[in-house]
């Protein structure tokens, strides 16, 4: 009986302990920070209500403003904590190869971090082509995120997702452990319930 | 003195991953392949090309064949993704070859994917051979956390079970080569 329940402990430790699977596409170059308190912020948003108005700049030159999908298109907005560390930057390349799964849903994908657009720049590179806008909520600091309630006590963004629908309402947030990456079925399992 | 022993082993248990993750290294060339549970495929043709039936979990033993290939990979990884076509080129030229065919297997172990993953990667780069998910990181630990595209050759059904005699980091352009060595290194009568 001991000897299960030491056991048991041993598997619950081993699994606790942060895992990821960096792509070789980086090489050195990112950062470890660890295992990080899941949450360390208060949302200020709810399901249901209107979204929050914003323009960021995005890496791409332009400016792009949540006001410009208002009745076009669904808005998911994926917040990722920092550039060039360890969960975030097998993240975004996932989202890259499922355009289709996006646009059968009618939806945008909008990432944001609060990196300036240099950095942004040189760590999406490593990622190959985005086919989404990739935005920078750098100045004024997390801006954006704070509003939202998703800025952490550090100045970096949660690991969050938000479904934004056409009419401009909240229809899904997640704000996600830090340490993992949501499943991008999360994702597109509520963008199908748009649909419905 | 028994409550002594007891916390001693719980600070010893917690203090294991710190030094599990120092220690952990790749599987080493020569050496066995850790004994893992794998998941089945959930289709009946990746059951079907690796001698299994069934659910649940299987051991890379169980395979059907003179050797396999492990490949670790992600939905998430951009070079596993720019390397899938090379894969799907080293499948077809191992499944055109009567003298290979049947004896080496390709796995795909999609490292932190959950099934939608590993199946939206499979029909994304319309790859023939199987994917299957290690979504709680739990075969990723084993083998070291290596990053990804990573590949591991393993010989099955000698004298040293699992003996690992391919095991490297990074994708591979070219497809005839990396086949050829692969036939080398695993010994399989041709």
């Amino acid at each position: 009986m001991k000897r299960k329940m030491v056991c048991a402990l041993l598997m619950m430790v081993l699994l606790a302990t942060p895992a990821f699977a960096l792509s070789d596409a980086y090489k050195g170059n990112i950062y470890e920070v660890g295992k990080l308190k899941p949450v360390d912020s208060v949302l200020k948003v709810k399901v249901g209500e209107i979204a929050p108005g914003f323009t960021l700049p995005a890496v791409s030159g332009r400016k792009v403003s949540l006001a410009d999908y208002r009745g076009k298109k669904n808005v998911v907005l994926s917040f990722v904590p920092a550039a060039w560390t360890p969960v975030c930057s097998d993240q975004w390349p996932g989202y890259n190869i499922v355009q289709e799964l996006f646009e059968e849903n009618d939806a945008v994908l909008l990432g944001i971090s609060v990196d300036n657009i240099p950095t942004l720049y040189s760590w999406t590179n490593q990622m190959g082509h985005l086919w989404f806008e990739v935005l920078s909520d750098f100045w004024p600091h997390g801006a954006v995120a704070s509003r939202l309630g998703i800025l952490r006590s550090n100045g970096t963004a949660e690991r969050a997702i938000i479904i934004i629908d056409k009419k401009g309402i909240i229809r899904y947030i997640d704000v996600h452990d830090i340490n993992t990456r949501p499943p991008l079925e999360s994702i597109i399992l509520q963008l199908e319930k748009l649909r419905k | 003195m028994r409550k002594q022993v007891a916390v001693m082993m719980v600070m010893m248990i917690l203090s294991l991953p710190a030094l599990l993750g120092a220690e952990t290294l790749p599987p080493q060339v020569g050496a066995s392949l850790p004994d893992m549970k794998i998941q089945k495929p959930a289709d009946s043709a990746g059951l079907k090309y690796l001698g299994l039936s069934g659910s649940g979990t299987f051991s890379a033993d169980q395979v059907k064949a003179q050797a396999l290939m492990i490949q670790i990979f992600s939905l998430y990884c951009p070079y596993c993704q720019k390397d899938a076509p090379n894969m799907n080129r080293f499948f077809s030229l191992m499944e055109a070859n009567p003298r290979i065919k049947g004896k080496i297997k390709i796995l795909g172990i999609g490292a932190g994917n959950t099934s939608f993953e590993v199946n939206t990667f499979k029909k994304k780069y319309k790859v023939e051979f199987p994917l299957v998910p290690d979504a709680d990181f739990t075969i990723h630990k084993i083998i070291g956390e290596v990053r990804t595209p990573y590949f591991i050759v393993v010989k099955l059904g000698g004298p040293k079970k699992r003996e690992v005699v391919y095991s490297r980091l990074g994708a591979h352009e070219d497809v005839e080569a990396f086949l050829a060595e692969v036939v080398r290194l695993t010994g399989i009568q041709q």
